[in-house]
């Protein structure tokens, strides 16, 4: 069986090493001011698993920022030469834009890295 | 190549042009309130703010921003900011004011303080301009203004924290660092130097204690949260000593969950098996330190089993985490805000600090070293005070009543001594108050409902702020209104390095930077001084030349450097290199010249030299029985990511991300009470209630209870009773005031006692009610308390 492929894909992707993600918010709210999104609409969203104790008796808190459907990578700040506005400014410095070959390759440096091809 | 800064783009300059729009690289501090004092690039055209972005050409911030400065131009625009001063124009409280001219307000001051003045000369025999109070807030870039219009614009010597009771906030700790070492230390995240990780000097620490604070949303006292991710990216253990789950303590190696309010018998402990296991620096204490005899002698007290019971914390994992922290070279200590919020903070900050010096870590690369307000120009708190003569130093409020107020270690007045001033009138009633960028009620002031009836009593208010706040409508006469970081030509020299504030965007409609406020009132009321200058940025040469201390050269200039990095402040070990000293010679800047284990000065002043531990004012041993009946332990104040205290309530995208005050309760206490997710519930005890909104928190200590401080509503009636329901949710109806250590620091804000229980439609109503119509909840007993 074939998985049918979207007729358009950017050269481009999104890397983000969630492991030191802290739910900041700045991703989300540099995201609303860059494209102009009223309150409930989100470019990029930060979903939370935890704090649970796990059986193992670590405690668990991870977050993920979900690039949602209004993301479009910044492609007026990258055509001009910048970074995504979330890159730019998460606060972690967790976030990687670039070709997701090179991507692809970062991720395979460390573990709880999570690659979105947009 | 990933994440590349583009370098066409972001320039080095100070300013130009890019598509269209002016751009300025410059730092903001204050609005919006923050410790911080990030790099931005403001993109201006027509003189209006459009966009703002990290400057990733500052080693501070390295391009990154968080969501207070994200999000500036929703604040500036803002159509509930104020526009121009308000007089008020109706009984106070009733939120009626009428829109005056900067030259009719400054008229009305000059009425005023001729009043006050006649009063207390003729009422209470006094000079007159001590009538006048200035309330000042934390760390923001209101600091030196409210003190310069106090002191040297009126001529009063009483200055103080809006109502924090016992200066609970770095207050103690700062003061712990002059009493110990004669400096403040900081953790060394490399922040001091300009090429910051790439630095070669500087070194990772292998472990950090993250103590009684979360940076990641609060980046207290300068210090940025994130840095510690950096931190432990680069392979830093963490141990976390925090009663609440924090993230970080879910990724640290230790946690160590103590009981609020004990933490001063947790360093005793954690002492006890660093000295007895010998784990210390042996040359640190034989050749810089004064009094480890004593301190050897005084940690036999505090047996880790012992130390176990009153913590509630688990023996072994206090000695692992001794153990491990001893071990680290570098190892560092990131402390917090929980340590000044207990009657024993004077005492947990001498053991925690002697945690730190012990183990070798003072001045070293990566550890905690010792800094100072870039280039020496200490423009803080205590500005302004050369125009205070010694006649009128004797006439401050409160401050003979305690040794480290009258011996000039703090240019503060005890605000609890200041309260108890306005409820008495003795030694005499304040006139008026200049409340400077503070909120009190809403805020900092504990026994919020004590403040708001005390404050009823004083003749005249002054609010200098950015928005109609409910400590403006309940109390102000008149309402100044102030420019924001973008709009204000400014400085900041906290720690490193010295940034220029440079005015980008026009102000909005007549709002005056804080910097021309000070100038142009001094011209009015100090025309012998502020005759000088002849522009604003003229007086802010004279501000960061700081009388041959500071720089040498303009502010002009510095807005053209845009940051200055201190050799100083980038030096490590300077006791052994004889930089702190003013005689030049090794040593630190103490009466010993060493770091003092036991406090000389503490001994002559009647207080224990040596650290105690110190049952919280109110807990399960000193008060049983009050235990009985509020059954869970009671803190305030932990932070919000992107909020600042009480700011920022009026802004949509702020709201969306903190909708209300939502409280942490832990599990079990849901399970008691029957209390769901979302629930709002009622925090209880013999001086208040209030009203949050539970958040069920994994992790949380079984007993404790974590409320929000900061809330208001500006989408409710300003108006009394409501006062945009500044006490539905107040935590501070339950906090204290006249409630310290025996030093007059430290207030219980963190470990009180409370009940909670569901609010129902049988037992709602409106504590701001309650406070503005019916006097308050009655029936506490305000008799003080000095510790033991």
């Amino acid at each position: 069986m074939t998985t049918p492929v979207s007729k358009e894909t950017s050269e481009y992707g999104l890397l983000i090493d969630y492991e030191f993600c802290t739910n900041c918010h700045t991703c989300e709210v540099a995201c609303k001011k860059e494209h102009d999104l009223p309150v409930g609409q989100f470019g990029i969203r930060t979903l939370e698993y935890g704090p649970v104790k796990n059986i193992n008796g670590d405690w668990e808190w991870t977050y993920l920022p979900l690039p949602t459907e209004l993301c479009d990578l910044c492609a007026e700040r990258t055509a001009k030469g910048k970074l995504p506005t979330c890159v730019h400014h998460c606060q972690s410095g967790i976030m990687y834009w670039g070709p997701k070959e090179e991507l692809a390759a970062k991720l395979a440096e460390k573990p709880k890295m999570v690659l979105f091809s947009i | 190549m990933i994440n590349e800064y583009n370098k066409d783009l972001y320039k080095d300059d100070w300013r130009w042009f890019e598509d269209g729009y002016e751009v300025t690289r410059t730092s903001v501090w204050t609005g919006p309130g923050c410790h911080n004092g990030c790099g931005v690039l403001t993109y201006v055209k027509d003189g209006k703010l459009e966009k703002i972005e990290g400057d990733p050409n500052f080693g501070y911030s390295q391009g990154r921003l968080c969501l207070r400065c994200l999000n500036m131009v929703e604040n500036i625009y803002n159509n509930d900011r104020l526009k121009w001063p308000l007089l008020r124009d109706g009984e106070k409280g009733e939120n009626k004011w009428k829109r005056i001219t900067w030259e009719e307000a400054f008229n009305w001051l000059e009425e005023t303080y001729a009043k006050v003045c006649d009063t207390i000369k003729n009422e209470y025999g006094g000079i007159g301009p001590e009538g006048i109070v200035a309330l000042s807030g934390t760390g923001r870039n209101a600091m030196w203004h409210g003190a310069m219009c106090l002191r040297a614009v009126f001529g009063s010597p009483n200055m103080a924290f809006g109502f924090l009771s016992a200066d609970s906030c770095y207050q103690p700790r700062m003061t712990a660092n002059l009493m110990k070492d004669g400096d403040c230390w900081i953790l060394d995240a490399a922040q001091l130097h300009p090429d910051r990780y790439e630095n070669k000097d500087w070194k990772c620490p292998e472990v950090v204690i993250v103590w009684g604070n979360e940076p990641l949303a609060s980046n207290g006292d300068g210090f940025m949260g994130h840095w510690l991710i950096d931190l432990m990216r680069m392979g830093t253990k963490f141990i976390v000593v925090d009663p609440a789950l924090t993230w970080l303590a879910s990724k640290a190696d230790i946690w160590l969950q103590v009981r609020p309010g004990t933490d001063c018998a947790l360093a005793m402990g954690m002492l006890n098996v660093i000295i007895n296991e010998d784990l210390y620096d042996h040359d640190f204490v034989e050749n810089w330190t004064y009094g480890f005899d004593d301190l050897v002698e005084r940690v036999q007290e505090y047996p880790t089993d012992k130390v176990a019971e009153i913590c509630w914390v688990e023996e072994q994992t206090i000695i692992d985490a001794s153990r491990m922290f001893a071990a680290a070279k570098p190892g560092a200590i990131q402390w917090g805000l929980a340590i000044d919020m207990q009657i024993a903070a004077m005492e947990a900050s001498f053991a925690i600090s002697d945690i730190t010096a012990l183990c070798g870590n003072l001045d070293v690369p990566g550890g905690n070293v010792l800094v100072r307000y870039a280039y020496n120009s200490s423009k803080k708190y205590g500005c302004g005070l050369e125009f205070i003569s010694q006649d009128m130093l004797d006439r401050r409020i409160g401050t003979k009543q305690s040794p480290i107020h009258n011996a000039g270690y703090t240019p503060f007045i005890p605000p609890d001594l200041l309260l108890e001033a306005m409820e008495t009138g003795v030694p005499y009633m304040p006139q008026l108050m200049w409340v400077h960028g503070t909120n009190p009620i809403a805020n900092m002031g504990g026994d919020a409902p004590r403040i708001y009836r005390a404050w009823k009593n004083v003749p005249y208010t002054v609010v200098v702020d950015y928005y109609l706040t409910p400590t403006a409508v309940a109390f102000a006469d008149l309402v100044l209104p102030v420019a924001m970081s973008v709009e204000r030509d400014s400085f900041r020299s906290w720690w490193q390095p010295l940034r220029t504030i440079t005015a980008s965007a026009d102000r909005y409609y007549e709002c005056m930077m804080d910097e021309e406020l000070v100038f142009y009132l001094g011209k009015r009321f100090n025309p012998d001084f502020f005759g000088q200058f002849e522009t604003v940025r003229d007086f802010l040469t004279y501000m960061i030349q700081d009388d041959g201390n500071g720089v040498d050269y303009t502010f002009e200039e510095l807005t053209h450097k845009v940051y200055d990095w201190w050799d100083f402040n980038e030096t490590y070990e300077k006791y052994k290199k004889g930089l702190l000293r003013e005689d030049g010679n090794p040593g630190f800047v103490t009466a010993t010249g060493l770091y003092e284990l036991s406090s000389p000065l503490f001994d002559v002043w009647g207080f224990d030299p040596l650290p105690h531990h110190m049952e919280p004012y109110e807990s399960p041993y000193r008060t049983p029985e009050l235990y009985e009946q509020y059954p869970y332990i009671y803190t305030s104040g932990h932070r919000h990511i992107g909020l600042f205290h009480s700011e920022h309530r009026q802004l949509p995208t702020m709201r969306e991300v903190h909708p209300t005050a939502i409280a942490d309760i832990s599990p079990e206490i849901a399970k008691e009470q029957g209390i769901k997710e979302g629930d709002w519930v009622w925090f209880e005890n013999r001086r208040g209630k209030c009203k949050q909104q539970a958040h069920i928190a994994p992790g949380l200590m079984p007993n404790l209870v974590r409320a929000r401080h900061g809330w208001w509503f500006p989408e409710r009636e300003a108006a009394e009773p409501s006062l945009y329901g500044v006490f539905d949710c107040n935590a501070n109806n339950l906090t204290t005031m006249g409630v310290y250590g025996p030093t007059h620091y430290g207030a219980p804000y963190k470990s009180s006692l409370c009940k909670c229980y569901k609010v129902t439609p049988e037992n709602d109503c409106s504590p701001s009610e309650i406070v503005t119509r019916g006097g308050g909840f009655g029936g506490y007993d305000y008799t003080r308390f000095e510790g033991d």
